[in-house]
């Protein structure tokens, strides 16, 4: 269980993070947990609940607010994912997730410079100098490496090559994570076009989407992108999604209708979901979700 | 058979023809990509340890192992002689076979043999054995070289590290798994 007083760091972080929000004009809004429709994603397993799913993130919901012409929201809830336990998963975990309305990848990733750069020095962890490396630092600017940088400089190979092998996920992990937010944290951006997701493709670089994923001592910590907002594009994404699903001897869930039809009205906006879990771990120098959260599966 | 969501630390498994077991565990999943199981895992029949990353539609047959209950009868010129409980069928180890275990093996004692395809491959010994010191430095009283172990022999041949206090003809308990000193046992 959960030491007394990483229960209170934990609950201060959290405070911290949604006074950073509500200075800056975002409104907090909770969804419900309980969907008939997800976001269909090849490699993320959902819980059922009775004739529905637990959500695996706020996603589609959120962005239907944010259409519905909410310029700035965040949520903090939780998140459900079938299978995933380890280190650094736990099949329930808290996600922080914002959008805003107008604003690119760019902008978000400095919002996300600003606001663990606040939380810290509100928990009065700024700095974290004896973790996770010595003369680490959370000081903005942060480090930004392209995907291709990155796979350049650690990973031995090319993106484009190591998708080919279909190696894209071992070279990322194996050979590029560990060496990024070492110093300080590391921005990784610009994804090859196949793993968007739901981000729009770079204007001029169609080869690219406009994603990043943010990184602490190898630890991936939030993704964000500026938000696709072609609902006849996303829905071709959603269908490649869904084949993926049936070849993997899965049945895929329904096309999110609702969600497809309410997109063709978002203006450009950009999204990110954080892993608030770990987070805390990160910024209170532990090495395992299970130090940080009140009870882990095996404990309930 | 097990799927990559089976592994987990002490799963047996086979792999490439060989039985293995997993000694080091990790689940990881990139961002939106696909789930990752790193693995360490150990050779049973040669010792050798590997690292290996599978993915979810990866598959495993289980290796086949099976354990059974023996007692250990004498050991005569390296080769060790054990013998099926409810059998009485007999088989021989070699010392390589055994490694350390070798060092705390008695005569009549209840060992546990692992056996691949019929073939012995490893034992499990009782976690506490005790066994007795047959040479020992008599304890130097006044001794101010600061030491606080001395070595000693036990009836198996094996030297360990124990008390001062320790001698000769005493009973000490060992614990198999590390092959240290626990304590001293009171007849």
């Amino acid at each position: 269980m959960i030491s007394p007083v990483m229960l209170r760091r934990r609950a201060a972080l959290i405070r911290a993070a949604r006074s950073f929000f509500e200075e800056r004009d975002y409104l907090e809004v909770d969804t419900p947990l309980r969907l008939p429709v997800l976001a269909p994603e090849a490699w993320i397993v959902p819980e059922s609940s009775g004739s529905l799913f637990l959500q695996t993130s706020p996603e589609l919901c959120m962005k239907r607010l944010l259409a519905a012409g909410h310029q700035r929201i965040f949520q903090i809830c939780h998140c459900f994912r079938q299978g995933e336990r380890g280190r650094l998963h736990l099949p329930e975990f808290m996600m922080l997730e914002w959008y805003q309305s107008g604003a690119s990848y760019l902008e978000l990733m400095e919002e996300c410079e600003e606001l663990l750069w606040e939380v810290a020095d509100v928990c009065g962890l700024a700095g974290m100098t004896d973790q996770p490396g010595p003369g680490f630092s959370l000081e903005p600017p942060w480090e930004r490496l392209t995907v291709a940088e990155a796979f350049a400089r650690h990973g031995g190979m090319s993106p484009e090559a190591a998708l080919a092998g279909g190696i894209f996920e071992e070279v990322l992990v194996t050979k590029v994570e560990p060496h990024l937010g070492v110093a300080q944290p590391t921005f990784l951006y610009d994804f090859p076009a196949q793993l968007a997701s739901l981000a729009r493709l770079k204007p001029g670089s169609p080869q690219v989407a406009e994603r990043f994923e943010l990184y602490l001592n190898g630890v991936e910590l939030a993704n964000g992108f500026s938000e696709l907002t072609d609902s006849e594009e996303q829905r071709r994404r959603f269908e490649h999604e869904r084949e993926l699903i049936r070849l993997d001897g899965r049945e895929p869930g329904p096309m999110p209708e609702k969600f497809l039809r309410e997109l063709a009205g978002l203006d450009a906006a950009a999204g990110i979901a954080l892993g608030l879990d770990r987070l805390v771990m990160l910024l209170t120098g532990s090495t395992r979700l299970d130090q940080v959260v009140s009870f882990v599966p095996e404990e309930l | 058979m097990y799927s990559a969501s089976d592994l987990r630390k002490g799963l047996k498994v086979m792999m490439e023809g060989n039985p293995y077991i997993i000694t080091v565990f990790d689940f990881s999943k990139p961002g939106k990509g696909q789930a990752l199981y790193k693995c360490k895992m150990r050779n049973l029949l040669n010792g050798n340890s590997t690292e290996r990353t599978f993915r979810s539609n990866d598959k495993f047959e289980p290796a086949p192992l099976e354990e059974r209950p023996m007692q250990f009868l004498y050991s005569q010129g390296g080769e060790y002689h054990f013998m099926d409980n409810t059998s009485y069928d007999q088989l021989v180890m070699s010392k390589e076979q055994l490694g350390d275990n070798a060092n705390f093996l008695l005569d009549n004692m209840e060992v546990s043999v692992l056996f691949f395809r019929e073939r012995p491959i490893d034992i499990t010994l009782p976690i506490f054995v005790n066994l007795t010191v047959t040479m020992a430095e008599p304890w130097a009283k006044g001794d101010t070289s600061g030491t606080d172990t001395k070595p000693v022999t036990v009836e198996t041949g094996y030297v360990v590290q124990v008390p001062p206090f320790i001698e000769e003809g005493q009973k000490i308990q060992i614990d198999t798994r590390t092959g240290e000193y626990m304590t001293r046992v009171k007849e």
